[in-house]
């Protein structure tokens, strides 16, 4: 049951929110010109690692704006949570 | 020495004191024909059936922990085959197909027992979906009874009609029911050393050697293996393992948990199963209530869950059975679930030559034992998936071709 | 009264306070605070349980919540609860239990002959046999089932109540022991607020029944004033009776406070149990520890119990449990309770199994005259139901071997002591890691996850001077952490008659048998787990911790390995030869003692498991007899039938007066979602399938909502109600799913588009009227001009209805002449009720969903989600027109162009008509070209829709069909599960009005 610091109301429970899986992915811009490949990959195809996960989450019992999570998925630790469109943290913010 | 009554009577003399080991550890080899990595009941079975039918000799399972670790000694041990889509019935059914032999062929009591299991309908909209699915497994020739309200209650006794949600109807399968999880892992485990097969613990693969597009080879903790052919049936860490292999999945692992009861003496004899009240429950043989629902939404790899889960598995249990409200929770724990984007397995193929996957089979890998560990010895086997396996490829997040039982059903188990 | 074991003075029971029970339908009494266990063995009742496999005569282990054995079933009726622990149970007058797994009495249990044939019963039995042949084994299951599990269920709802509490504060601490008092007492005194947590009546913890001085003051005094202190803190909030549960991520705790358990008058106001969901900044652990048994053959007689439980029933409840005792221990400590049963009058020996003694002991046991045998072992024990008889002899721990003389004594109670082991349950579900302490022989905590404190016995430290200065300076510490003013250290100087010794931990004691011929050392008491049966899973292979775990059931009982766990690693590590750290351990899992499930589900039962939405119309709708239809979580009229009326006559009647007349609909419950901002058209055409950016002012659109794989996920009518103004209808099941759908693409795909969204589902009320005469009398009652020239088809308009200010749209759900007045909700019982004043002369019917469906589906007008289901597009729905082509892109529109949903042969939706004319089929049936004799058959859909249309007096259908558009007129048949087939014949989708003439007259 994580706390969870959402970037505008601050730390709230766990209950109030919910995931979206994996960030940073952007719809292809001319999706016309994207092969079924790229297409499918864009559709379904997530990056699942076992340690830094970038994703993305809901403040649904709040605020309700998404923002992005960078969380450890083997101790559920939080990182940093961060706006939308704000920079991906790297592996100095670890 | 064979499994049967008559040995266990004639072994209490000498006090239990001459059974052999169920299997051994042995090291491991420097070469392989095919190591299957992960040895959870469809690695097991795949080493079996590869073993047994498809005169495959020199196989090796490796398991990070000990067998049976993962998902199968952590599910709620449901079985049943009454999916929608064509693709997966066959599947599921050649699966429960051979649950019902599956005792006899192993000579190890698995405990498939067929108490049968209801899906219950809450609304004109579930029933509706209910008579949707029993017609398609009907003509698919599974078992399929849809039963209404008055049936449904001289059926379950005690189980409440008319809450928020009132039961309006069920689909039963009788062939479906539960099994005892770890048992299938050691039975396999069991049966398939006695084929030859090297069953090795405590071994983790750590890298995948490839040349020229063709897996030649695996670097795990007790030492690097040459191999002709690999299957990774590694429930939990699909990923990790595509991963090192240089490929991505549709996959996201999630953390599902399920729990039991202290044990009772028998209350409920078949499987309960409601996706719009939201939980599952059948009896164990022990006498604990065995109690699942949903997944978390978020990745994982801790096999611990959130408390809320527990929440919403408990509200509609006791929502769905006042009785059992005053029974006490002894034990929950948690798994870590691969789920695909229509909620099917993926069999078949990888980008790797001679590197095979069964994976992806979210919360309801279980029941599909036998039957995915059978489909997947023969696409190892002949390096091409069979009539079975062959919907289920990775290719079908490509083309679309989706065997979307999420789409049709909300909730797969 | 009897209680011919109740010393003369002594403990803390209220002597002046009698209280009556029944156990197994005899009455006895007790006192105020005597738990059922010391009550029972007051009046000298010492077999209380049947063991779960063998049927072994039970009695009772401990004094506390990891009893294994002591299991009964307590109450009766609709109260009656399984598997409660007699030594936590409280005693209350009227009290009534009964011993379990046991027919046709504990003393003559039919089971027991089990125990008999226990040599064929050994751990994993289960997996080598039954299995011939398979179609038995639900017979063989039948009676394993009934020989399995304890106690029993309740058969009727619970009448009681529970309640859940979430509580925030700064310092949470499990456990009302020293350590755990004298933590509260330093960060309550500092000014944090503080949680204390303890799961039994009193604070205090095992000191209250021990010999110790604090600071050189009487150790009971000293607690006294302690706990004083802190019920006088404002900033302490204390839980007793409350057992911590689980310890999750984020410092998250679960308790259950036992509230009604312990009195026998039932408040209807209080709760009977309470759950607490606790998230703390720091969370300190004072649960102290459990004592270990010993590992002898037949240690499972009724008599034999842990040393520190006799010490508790002695000193606490004033029960002598045993006149001719023997400890057999293997440190010092449990000697305290051997002098103490001594000191009231029992006749003791010792067996130690240690060579060399403290000389001030072995001094002591001379000077009280005590017989103390050094180096020996309990080699077996006798007695049916009560053990009577032990035999004694020399062990040389050396050579592993017995020598000597073999004593025999008569004795009717057995104290043993193999050591202690911390608690570290819940350290270990909050991911704290273990090791193994070789000093103590147990696992002990090691390294801290998560922001934690642990202290005392709990951290594996059992030095009383030690813990009080340890637990009182974190105390502190964590108040500094957390940034109040600190208070003044103290130091604590403890002393108690006998400390804590080291001890070792035996896999077991040489018996008079061999451990693993025939012999019963218990392991795990509740699962008749025996050394032997370790011995076997290693033999076989199952050397995992786990595997020999699930494989033996050890430590899966009721008590979950508290009394199990230590002693089974312990004799795996000796059979392996390997140092007990590279055995392991297995995980430990919530919750620390079973919990009550209606405890978790709290308040979310009955009528508040889940909301119900209702409309404002509701009311209305009750009053005149509707038959509701649960549509997610709103209720809505499914139909409204007259007097004798049932589902087919009263639908039947509401379809006619619709297509003839006039029919009303509540429609409230679709979604509607308000859309502003300058972007919104542009978003709009993102959204949807079709064009929006020509949509003039005024008015309304069809639209259809794919998600990014393609397929149908929404539809509804939108209408441009200005400039930069839109209001959106969707589904009453997807409103939420598209709200969230249009906001995550706004947030997170088009962070420049400008469109805020705004949910108005249960701001507007919508009265759908419906039928040729809606004009004229709608015209009645509003100031809009309703005429065909000023008030198209799919065009809005704002005006008064019956004076209120609405929002009238004219689009059609039924094919018939419609209109969908939208009036702000206060106002729609009202409107509704002038509707059916003033429609009166048109027979103005009110309608359900039902009819609905009906008028819907003879215009072969789709639901999506019942004739769509996340696997169609559009194109499948035969609904071309409505996907641009012009638009370069929309959602969905990418996934259209791949090789399935290009390909030919998908399931295409069609109209069905049966050929007999009078069959309506299952809604869900599926269709083949030709039946076969029985299945397998090869489908080629299924039925989506299916009613009888009154207005054409036959059946409709709507179906999804392979390559059904190429099928028009063809004949397919139907199998039913009844055997019957029914023919039918493909159709176009429309059944009635195929010109469309009459919603637009």
């Amino acid at each position: 049951m994580f706390v969870i610091k959402c970037p505008y109301c601050g730390e709230r429970d766990q209950t109030e929110f919910s995931c979206h899986g994996e960030a940073h992915i952007a719809r292809p811009d001319n999706p016309a010109e994207v092969s079924d490949e790229e297409w499918g990959e864009y559709l379904f195809f997530r990056n699942n690692p076992k340690g830094i996960h970038f994703e993305r989450w809901t403040h649904d019992h709040g605020c309700r704006r998404w923002f992005n999570v960078m969380r450890d998925t083997v101790s559920d630790k939080i990182i940093k949570t961060y706006k939308m469109g704000d920079q991906k943290p790297g592996v100095q913010d670890v | 020495m064979k499994y049967s009554f008559y040995n266990l009577v004639r072994n209490s003399f000498s006090y239990h004191e001459n059974w052999e080991k169920a299997w051994s550890s042995p090291e491991l080899k420097p070469e392989y024909d095919v190591i299957i990595v992960g040895g959870g009941g469809h690695g097991l079975g795949t080493a079996y059936y590869l073993a047994k039918e498809f005169g495959v000799k020199n196989i090796a399972v490796l398991e990070k922990g000990w067998i049976g670790g993962g998902n199968t000694g952590r599910n709620t041990t449901i079985i049943r085959s009454n999916y929608l889509w064509d693709e997966s019935a066959a599947l599921y059914n050649h699966a429960v197909n051979l649950w019902e032999g599956l005792s006899s062929e192993l000579n190890f009591n698995v405990m498939f027992s067929q108490r049968g299991l209801f899906h219950l309908a809450h609304s004109v909209h579930d029933m509706q979906e209910i008579t949707r699915r029993g017609y398609s497994n009907y003509l698919n020739g599974i078992d399929a009874e849809i039963l209404n309200q008055e049936q449904v209650a001289k059926k379950i006794p005690h189980m409440n009609m008319h809450g928020r949600y009132p039961v309006l109807g069920a689909l039963l399968q009788r062939r479906a029911g539960t099994a005892r999880h770890d048992a299938v892992a050691w039975g396999y485990a069991r049966a398939a050393e006695n084929l030859g097969v090297d069953i090795i613990q405590n071994c983790e693969v750590k890298g995948i050697d490839i040349s020229n597009g063709k897996v030649v080879g695996l670097q795990t903790t007790k030492g690097s293996v040459k191999v002709d052919k690999v299957g990774l049936v590694p429930a939990g860490h699909s990923s990790v393992l595509a991963d090192m292999a240089g490929f991505t999945l549709p996959i996201n692992s999630v953390p599902l948990q399920a729990l039991v009861s202290e044990p009772i003496k028998p209350i409920l004899d078949c499987v309960i199963m409601s996706n719009s009240v939201h939980v599952y429950v059948s009896q164990s043989d022990k006498g604990e209530l065995v109690v699942g629902a949903g997944s978390d939404a978020y990745n994982s790899y801790s096999q611990r869950g959130s408390f809320d889960m527990i929440e919403h598995m408990m509200a509609p249990l006791v929502e769905l059975f006042p009785i059992f409200s005053r029974l006490k929770m002894l034990r929950s724990w948690g798994g870590i679930v691969d789920i695909t984007p229509d909620r099917s397995p993926i069999i078949g193929k990888t980008p790797v030559k001679d590197l095979f996957i069964n994976c992806g089979w979210g919360t309801g890998g279980f029941k599909a034992t036998p039957g995915s560990a059978h489909v997947f010895a023969e696409t190892v086997a002949k390096g091409e998936p069979n009539d079975i396996a062959a919907p289920f490829s990775l290719d079908r997040h490509y083309s679309g071709a989706l065997v979307d039982e999420a789409a049709a059903a909300a909730v797969a188990h | 009264m009897s209680n011919q074991n109740r010393t003369m003075f002594g403990g803390r029971i209220d002597r002046g306070q009698v209280i009556n029970f029944v156990f197994n339908g005899k009455n006895y009494q007790g006192f105020h605070g005597d738990t059922l266990a010391s009550a029972l063995l007051a009046n000298d009742v010492h077999l209380v349980g049947r063991s779960f496999k063998y049927h072994r005569a039970r009695g009772i282990l401990t004094a506390g919540s990891e009893e294994p054995n002591a299991i009964v079933q307590l109450g009766l009726g609709a109260r009656t609860e399984p598997n409660m622990r007699a030594t936590e149970i409280e005693l209350y007058e009227g009290l009534e239990a009964a011993s379990q797994n046991c027919w046709p009495s504990v003393n003559y249990d039919v089971g027991s002959l089990n125990n008999i044939l226990s040599s064929i019963f050994p751990a994993g039995f289960y997996y080598k046999t039954f299995k011939w042949p398979p179609s038995l084994w639900l017979f063989y299951e039948h009676f394993i089932r009934k020989a399995a599990g304890l106690g029993y269920s309740p058969t009727a709802k619970n009448p009681d109540r529970y309640e859940q509490k979430f509580y925030y504060c700064d310092l949470t601490i499990v456990g009302g022991g020293i350590s755990g008092l004298l933590s509260a007492l330093a960060a309550g005194r500092s000014g944090c607020s503080v949680l204390l947590i303890d799961e039994n009546p009193e604070l205090g913890g095992y000191l209250l029944d021990y010999n110790f001085s604090i600071n050189e003051k009487d150790g009971l005094k000293w607690i006294k004033n302690i706990v004083d202190e802190l019920y006088s803190m404002d900033n302490v909030r204390i839980l007793k009776r409350t057992t911590a549960m689980g310890y999750y991520d984020y410092n998250y705790l679960t308790a259950l406070e036992k509230v009604t358990n312990h009195c026998d008058q039932l408040s209807k106001t209080t709760p009977r149990e309470r759950y607490w969901r606790v998230r703390s900044k720091k969370i300190v652990l004072a649960q102290g520890a459990f004592e270990r048994p010993l590992v002898f053959a037949d240690n499972d007689r009724p008599g034999i119990m842990m040393a520190s439980a006799g010490k508790k029933y002695l000193s606490r409840y004033g029960v002598l449990p045993g006149k001719s005792v023997v400890l057999f221990t293997n440190n010092d400590h449990a000697y305290q309770t051997a002098f103490e049963f001594n000191d009231k009058g029992a006749k003791i020996s010792i067996i130690d199994t240690r060579e060399n003694i403290d000389i001030r002991i072995q001094n002591k046991c001379e000077d009280l005259g005590i017989k103390l045998y050094s180096s020996f072992s309990i080699i077996s024990t006798k007695g049916n139901k009560k053990v009577n008889q032990i035999e004694v002899q020399k062990v040389d721990r050396k050579q592993n071997e017995l020598s000597g003389e073999c004593i025999t004594l008569d004795v009717d109670c057995i104290l043993m002591s193999g050591g202690w082991n911390p608690a570290v349950q819940l350290f270990s579900q909050s991911r704290g890691k273990l090791k193994y302490d070789k000093v103590l022989n147990t696992f002990v905590p090691d390294e801290l996850i998560q922001d934690q404190i642990i202290i005392g016995c709990n951290n594996g430290c059992f030095d009383l001077s030690k813990n009080l200065n340890h637990s009182y300076q974190e105390g502190l510490n964590a108040a500094k952490d957390l940034n109040y003013e600190v208070a003044d250290n103290i130091n604590w100087k403890g002393e108690e008659e006998i400390s804590f010794t080291e001890s070792s931990v035996e896999p077991y004691m040489l018996g008079k048998k061999k451990v693993t011929k025939g012999s019963k050392h218990f392991i795990d008491f509740q699962n008749d787990v025996t050394a032997a049966d370790i011995f076997l899973a290693q033999r076989e292979g199952y050397i995992s911790v786990e595997h020999t775990k699930r494989y033996t059931t050890t430590g899966m009982g009721t008590d979950q390995g508290k009394t199990s766990n230590v002693n089974a690693l312990a004799l795996m590590s000796h059979i392996h030869e390997k140092p007990v750290d590279e055995i392991g351990h297995t995980t430990f899992r919530p919750p620390f003692s079973p919990q009550t499930f209606g405890a978790i589900a709290g308040r979310s039962v009955d009528h508040l498991f889940d909301p119900e939405r209702r409309t404002s119309i509701h009311k209305w709708h009750e009053e005149n007899n509707a038959v509701f239809e649960d549509v997610g979580q709103w209720k809505r009229p499914y139909y409204f039938p007259k007097k004798n009326e049932n589902i087919h006559d009263a639908v039947k009647r509401e379809c006619l007066a619709v297509r003839n007349s006039l029919g009303m609909l509540d429609a409230s419950t679709l979604g509607k979602i308000d859309l502003r901002g300058p972007d919104t058209a542009k978003f709009l055409n993102m959204i949807y399938t079709n064009a929006w950016s020509k949509l003039e002012i005024g008015s309304c659109r069809y639209g259809l909502m794919c998600n990014e794989h393609g397929m149908i996920f929404d539809d509804g009518v939108t209408t441009r109600l200005g400039d930069d103004h839109y209001h959106m209808t969707t589904t009453t099941g997807g409103a939420a799913r598209v709200m969230s759908w249009l906001e995550e693409f706004l947030q997170t795909e088009w962070l420049d588009m400008e469109v805020f969204c705004t949910s108005v589902t249960e701001q507007w009320t919508v009265l759908s009227i419906s039928g040729p005469n809606s004009r004229k009398f709608l015209q009645e009652l509003t100031d809009i001009d309703l005429s065909k020239e000023n008030f198209p088809f799919m065009k809005f308009r704002e005006g008064k209805v019956c004076g209120i200010d609405s929002r009238v749209f004219r689009i059609s759900f039924t094919g018939e002449l419609s209109f969908e007045v939208n009036v702000p909700s206060r106002y729609g019982r009202f409107v509704w009720e002038q509707f059916m004043h003033h429609g009166k002369k048109y027979n103005i019917t009110p309608y359900g969903t039902e009819t609905m469906h009906v008028l819907r589906a003879e215009k072969g007008f789709i639901i999506v989600g019942q004739d769509t289901d996340g696997s169609v597009t559009p194109m499948d729905m035969n609904m071309d027109w409505i996907v641009s082509k012009k638009k370069q892109d929309f959602l969905g529109k990418r996934s259209f162009t791949r090789s399935d949903t290009l390909r030919s042969d998908r399931k295409k939706f069609v109209g069905l008509l049966v050929n007999d004319k009078k069959t309506v089929l299952p809604e869900g049936s599926h269709i083949v070209e030709k039946a076969l004799k029985q299945p397998p058959m090869k489908m080629l859909g299924h039925v989506t829709s299916s009613y009888f249309s009154p207005i054409l007096g036959h059946p409709i259908a709507l179906a999804m069909i392979k390559n059904g558009m190429n099928l028009l007129g063809e004949k397919v048949e139907i199998p039913l599960m009844n055997g019957k087939v029914i023919e039918a014949t493909i159709s176009d989708t429309v059944f009635y009005d195929k010109e469309g003439n009459k919603n637009n007259e």
